[in-house]
């Protein structure tokens, strides 16, 4: 598909109801100036440094390279910013820019719960007030997430079609932006979406590879041979790519989620295994059957849980820029629990995602060589479903 | 003849009772499978001008409850894309006159091949496209697909659409304008929105296409509103609504409420 603006490639577009592009057209002009404006970057760079913790550090998983074997991991610890995820680098930036458009209420989808959080948070913080949609299944899933949200002062709304996961809910959210879109403003929480979304979301998320390349060179004077991120939407993943796109010696490895395997059709790879369709407002590789319907995604990790993904993904896919590979449910889970017990760092499942196919690239690499691994988001809010999955079993005894 | 003409021709004829001509809207393969061509039927013999043909998409962001609801039940029974062309074709065969325009999502479309998706709907009878999910600005292939197949592409204008935007869809539209009578999605509302009535004069002041307006139109009474303010008038949830409380004969159901709709009793 070719078209005007906010291309990747052939990839991204505005295929949306014609009632919400005013508001897409008065957004990218808000984005344009804010992030062309001093002021702006000034006063978001001290809400990140004073209110959500960044920079973040960058630690050794030193036990963790040494059960993998080879190259080094290091962690970019987006986990330890507040909230728990780097969700909150772009609900700061987007609830800023809705109060400088002077939009008075805030809407979000959510799938894990994290970008639901955060952009509850940036509301409460800015005095604004928030609705958020979740799936039913999600809600169930990420319970504490829900309550989170309710106490900081917002509204969740449960979203009982499809399967009640994070394409329901954005689904949800869509239809109450084109109803109340003159004074609301829509913080998406991924680099998907309608032009300019996926373009706001990188910029508002490129601080991660930015920090991150700047203390590869501080630290190490050279950059990482490889650096790898999760993939649902692709929020953390094309942050962190972001400021290596140009170092071609750097590898740069996207993971989505294999579910219960690439070939039953039980996962949330759209990337490995759909084929380019619209869904959600832009041209994107996607999770369809032979008719153009979106099929249901499956993974344990309810961030990952999508049957699309942001349209530079695809791009990045096309040529080869990225590699993209798939971590199922267990690998996931094993990293899980690799990561707590080596490293003392419980990981969101999302990033545990990330982890595995880290350890797995790691060891394919000489051991002076070093890899950074983004884990996005800590696990509190997984505790509950690592237990149901993980039943009886001991956990002493793994 | 080009594209839509006979969709222009049958929203402006003149009804004797200068209501604006009715259009309703019916999700193919709803409420069973092969109700599409009966329902279609009954439109036609309740006095309706021109139909559009829902073809069901899993994700439908512009719809409210009822269309969404409608649409999964379609897909349920086994609806497709190649269904629907399929079940258009055999109205025609079936007499069903009136002009038809699919109205669905852009997937589908995509899905089933631009240029053979505009081929197969004409060859079908189909004179016209509207895709909800798709303004203007992002409809050159879709818009140059239609054209060389012979079929109109409809453009949808709302009441946040800027004067220079509406200029530029009227500009490239054929058939008619769709004009959306509110801020929101599909469903059936109790008044028409007066941001509706503005809608309509700023329409006009760039096309002399008629003016289909839908969403949330429900009754007799806003065709009453609507009389001498527009060409046309659309009906769906509502619609739908009438044929979920009567899915055993889902036919009658839908010609009962058209009916009712244009002469109340």
């Amino acid at each position: 598909m070719t078209g005007g603006r906010g291309r990747f490639g052939g990839y991204g577009g505005a295929y949306v109801p014609e009632t919400v592009v005013p508001a897409l057209d008065q957004l990218e002009a808000a984005m344009d100036e804010a992030l062309a404006d001093a002021a702006f970057r000034d006063q978001l760079d001290g809400l990140l440094h004073d209110y959500a913790g960044r920079p973040t550090p960058l630690t050794h998983a030193q036990r963790l390279s040494d059960a993998a074997g080879g190259a080094q991991l290091w962690l970019k610890r987006e986990d330890l910013l507040h909230t728990g995820a780097h969700k909150i680098n772009n609900a700061l930036g987007q609830v800023l820019l809705a109060q400088r458009m002077g939009k008075r209420r805030i809407i979000a989808e959510t799938g894990a719960g994290q970008h639901g959080v955060a952009t509850a948070t940036a509301c409460a913080r800015a005095g604004l007030g928030c609705t958020v949609y979740m799936g039913r299944e999600d809600m169930r899933r990420q319970s504490l997430n829900v309550y989170r949200m309710r106490l900081l002062g917002t509204v969740v709304i449960p979203v009982d079609s499809g399967a009640g996961t994070l394409k329901d809910a954005t689904n949800e959210a869509i239809r109450d932006w084109v109803a109340n879109v003159r004074d609301t403003h829509y913080v998406i929480g991924s680099s998907v979406g309608p032009h300019p979304y996926p373009a706001l979301v990188r910029a508002l998320q490129r601080v991660i590879g930015d920090e991150t390349r700047a203390e590869c060179i501080a630290r190490f004077g050279r950059l990482p041979a490889a650096v790898v991120a999760c993939v649902g939407g692709g929020s953390n993943a094309i942050g962190i790519f972001a400021a290596f796109l140009d170092d071609d010696e750097v590898e740069l490895i996207g993971v989505e989620a294999a579910g219960r395997g690439l070939d039953g059709g039980e996962h949330a790879a759209p990337l490995s295994r759909g084929r380019p369709g619209v869904l959600h407002g832009s041209y994107s590789y996607l999770m369809q059957d032979e008719h153009g319907q979106v099929l249901t995604a499956h993974s344990i990790s309810a961030g990952l849980d999508y049957p699309g993904v942001g349209p530079e993904h695809s791009a990045l896919r096309d040529s080869g820029r990225v590699r993209y590979l798939s971590a199922e449910d267990e690998q996931a889970i094993a990293a899980f629990h690799r990561l707590c017990r080596l490293e003392g760092i419980i990981p969101a499942l999302e990033s545990s995602h990330a982890v595995h196919a880290g350890e797995q690239h790691a060891a394919s690499l000489p051991a002076g060589a070093f890899v950074v691994v983004c884990l996005s988001g800590r696990g509190d809010k997984d505790i509950a479903t690592v237990r149901e999955h993980d039943g009886d079993r001991d956990d002493a005894a793994r | 003849m080009p594209p839509g003409e006979r969709l222009t021709a049958a929203l402006c004829a003149v009804r004797d009772d200068a209501l604006p001509a009715l259009v309703p809207y019916v999700t193919a393969g709803f409420p069973h499978r092969d109700d599409t061509v009966a329902v279609l039927r009954a439109a036609q013999d309740a006095g309706c001008a021109a139909a559009e043909i829902g073809i069901p998409f899993s994700d439908p962001l512009a719809d409210g409850p009822t269309i969404q609801r409608a649409g999964w039940q379609a897909l349920a029974n086994g609806m497709t894309t190649a269904l629907a062309i399929d079940q258009a074709a055999a109205a025609r065969s079936a007499g069903v006159t009136m002009p038809l325009a699919f109205m669905t999502y852009l997937n589908p479309v995509l899905s089933h091949g631009l240029a053979d998706f505009c081929a197969d709907a004409a060859a079908a009878g189909v004179d016209g496209l509207i895709v909800p999910d798709m303004p203007a600005d992002e409809a050159a292939e879709t818009r140059a697909a239609a054209r060389s197949a012979g079929v109109a592409l409809v453009p949808l204008v709302a009441p946040t659409t800027t004067r220079e935007r509406i200029a530029s869809a009227c500009r490239d539209a054929t058939g008619f304008i769709y004009c959306v009578s509110l801020t929101g999605t599909t469903g059936a509302r109790a008044a028409i929105a007066a941001e509706a009535f503005e809608l309509l004069d700023r329409v006009r002041a760039e096309t002399d296409l008629p003016r289909a307006v839908g969403f949330g139109l429900a009754r007799h009474e806003h065709l009453l509103a609507l009389r001498g303010r527009c060409e046309a008038a659309v009906v769906g949830s509502a619609l739908l609504d009438a044929m979920f409380a009567r899915q055993d004969d889902a036919a009658a159901a839908a010609g009962a409420f058209l009916g009712g709709m244009l002469h109340p009793s």
